[in-house]
């Protein structure tokens, strides 16, 4: 049966990430192919990489009455959420709506696993997390979502999605679901990850972190630079705010089954995705301005995904990797990389493929390797994770 | 908001002491869990699989499996939804003693493993599943809001879906701080509703707390060393034939659910 999306209106949204704090600071990193990225100054044993690094988070506190939340993940979350206005957008929404008719959706791959790994490196007496951390609620994957719920007020479903990379993209599905079918009115998604020797030290055994700064769709490409991010969305009912011109389009979701770290390099689980975002959308491939890919700077991802560009898309599509400024911020770079579809849709421009020195030969002429200003009405956004998970989203400009 | 209906097609459960339905059932009806502690067969997975997968990637699994064998559907046609309120502990232990001791010597093995997803992750190359797969937690309302997902998905898109929920032993100074003291899993096939005679259930958001009727002491018992043993309640309304209780789908929120035989 042939499913149809509901589209949602995204009444506000906001990104915080290593280009800065908000979406002006992401706009102006993005005109002027700003990197991020520094190198690796993260815990005291530090891997020879490059990271995307988001130092406001040390002077960061959380409000004292969520003193128990406190880690380095939920304070990026807060300095998250204080940006653009979006919390005084929220509680608008629940003004409009009812606290109980507002769900939370959340994504991240690690949550507030850094508080953990802080624990183990001082337990007492060899085995109990020290006093000051000794906390349930933020050694727990749920940790990032029940601190948002709590510190927006918000009393409707509340759920953590934790897919790898793709997870803060599929909170966008799971919010169309739960709209479309009147479970609840709006829904807050997003997702937040934060630096953590778990995600360094862990992509670097899978040999998979580049010793220099990234370099998406590189022919030398080396590997992946990690970076930590939050970024947040508000959708609502978009028949009930004909005034509100960014829309959620679609959502397509696949899994690979293919192997738990590398994508099948046919790309047949993301070429699914695809054709499931092209059938909810209601859209066809000629019909897309432009592609925020996954494009992560893996040996494989980058060569599945050019080619799967070149067979679905006419070159009228332009594509890019904004990986190269941000890092890859894993399970947050699904509503980062939404962020970015966003503002190239609201300000006319393809942002171009940072970090590239001489592109990989599989890349056609889709790729926008410097930024272009071009009207865009439609933009989709790749995510791609472990485990074979994938997502893509689809972002439309009512004005054009 | 309107109400969710959906059919149950398939059932599976275990823990070390009942390795599937009918044992369950016999636990419901109050007879103390006889077998011998056991560990999950997951023969859904190649050999080769099974020995890389940690036990809670096995765990869910095995109950994956029993509830598409009840269904009589082909796993790898499913959209599944993994949750697990705290996701590998005894790997998330392993993780934080070594990056705390060595951090050069992790190993990628059990990086991989330490994913979320990692029980998803193996289920849809093991039944070559291609359709949406997802993982997720909620803390203890983790099996209602997992259910509460995987029915969205189902009236949604009119598919069938497999919902999993489980979790394993904590182990280490981790293990200490959540005390989760038994392994316990669970799954269900749901579909769109259609067939006469199938389990329904009828589910409605309230701003209500968990209630339940009387359950067997050992299900009290589970109910508090294992977070995704929250789903004992409606099992036992399932394996009465009809019933209601209320699930926490979050802090806040409460999933009224009904069961009934369709008439």
């Amino acid at each position: 049966m042939r499913i149809t999306s509901m589209p949602l209106a995204v009444t506000a949204y906001t990104a915080t990430s290593a280009l800065g704090l908000g979406l002006d600071a992401h706009l102006q990193a993005l005109q002027q192919q700003r990197s991020g990225l520094r190198p690796n100054d993260f815990g005291p044993a530090s891997l020879a990489c490059w990271i995307g690094r988001v130092t406001a988070v040390e002077s960061t506190s959380l409000p004292a009455s969520h003193a128990q939340w406190d880690c380095r993940n939920n304070r990026l979350a807060w300095l998250g959420l204080n940006q653009d206005s979006f919390v005084a957008r929220v509680h608008s929404a629940i003004h409009r709506h009812g606290t109980s008719r507002i769900a939370v959706l959340l994504g991240t791959s690690t949550a507030s696993i850094g508080a953990t790994e802080e624990g183990y490196r001082r337990l007492e007496d060899d085995c109990r997390l020290p006093a000051d951390l000794y906390r349930p609620a933020i050694h727990n994957p749920h940790s990032l979502s029940a601190f948002v719920a709590s510190v927006l007020d918000i009393h409707g479903p509340c759920q953590t999605i934790s897919t790898a990379c793709s997870s803060s993209a599929k909170v966008f599905a799971c919010a169309e679901r739960l709209i479309r079918l009147g479970v609840v009115d709006a829904a807050v998604v997003g997702g937040v990850d934060s630096l953590c020797d778990s995600v360094l030290y862990g992509f670097n055994a899978l040999e998979l972190v580049s010793p220099e700064p990234c370099r998406p769709f590189d022919a030398a490409r080396r590997g992946i630079s990690i970076g930590e991010a939050a970024g947040f969305a508000l959708l609502e009912r978009a028949d009930a705010l004909p005034e509100a011109t960014q829309q959620l389009l679609g959502y397509g979701e696949s899994s690979d089954a293919h192997h738990m770290s590398t994508p099948d390099p046919n790309g047949a689980g993301a070429e699914l995705a695809l054709r499931d975002v092209f059938e909810r959308a209601g859209i066809a491939p000629a019909q897309v301005d432009y592609i925020n890919l996954h494009g992560t700077a893996s040996q494989k991802n980058d060569a599945m995904e050019a080619a799967l560009v070149a067979r679905l898309f006419p070159s009228s599509t332009r594509v890019s990797s904004t990986k190269g400024l941000t890092g890859h911020t894993l399970g947050a770079a699904g509503v980062i990389e939404a962020a970015i579809a966003l503002l190239a849709l609201r300000e006319g421009f393809v942002p171009g493929n940072a970090g590239t020195r001489s592109p990989d030969p599989a890349c056609t002429p889709h790729f926008a390797w410097r930024n272009e200003a071009r009207p865009i009405r439609i933009a989709l956004s790749h995510s791609f994770g472990f485990g074979g998970s994938n997502a893509c989203l689809a972002f439309a400009d009512t004005r054009r | 908001m309107s109400e969710l209906r959906v059919q149950v097609e398939g059932i599976g459960a275990w823990t070390p002491h009942a390795t599937g339905w009918d044992a369950f059932k016999r636990v419901f009806a109050g007879d103390p869990p006889s077998e011998l502690p056991a560990r999950p067969a997951a023969t859904a997975l190649s050999p080769n699989e099974r020995r890389r997968a940690p036990e809670s990637v096995l765990v869910a699994i095995e109950v994956a499996a029993q509830a598409i064998a009840a269904s009589q559907r082909a796993g790898g046609d499913l959209a599944c939804v993994f949750a697990s309120a705290y996701g590998d502990q005894a790997t998330t232990d392993y993780m934080c003693r070594i990056l705390a001791r060595a951090p050069a010597e992790l190993s990628p093995t059990r990086f991989h493993n330490s994913v979320h997803n990692a029980a998803a992750g193996y289920w849809t190359i093991a039944t070559e599943c291609r359709a949406p797969s997802t993982a997720m937690c909620a803390g203890l309302a983790t099996f209602g809001a997992s259910l509460l997902e995987a029915a969205t998905q189902v009236c949604a898109d009119h598919r069938a879906v497999l919902l999993v929920c489980s979790d394993t032993v904590g182990v280490g100074p981790l293990g200490e701080l959540i005390g989760c003291h038994l392994a316990f899993g669970c799954a269900m096939v749901l579909a769109p509703c259609t067939d006469q005679g199938a389990l329904s259930l009828r589910l409605t958001t309230v701003a209500q707390a968990p209630r339940h009727s009387l359950l067997a002491p050992t299900c009290m018992k589970w109910m508090s060393e294992n977070p995704s043993a929250a789903s004992l309640p409606l099992l036992a309304t399932l394996a009465h034939g009809g019933g209601d209780c209320v699930l926490a789908a979050s802090d806040q929120l409460g999933l009224l659910v009904q069961t009934e035989v369709t008439a």
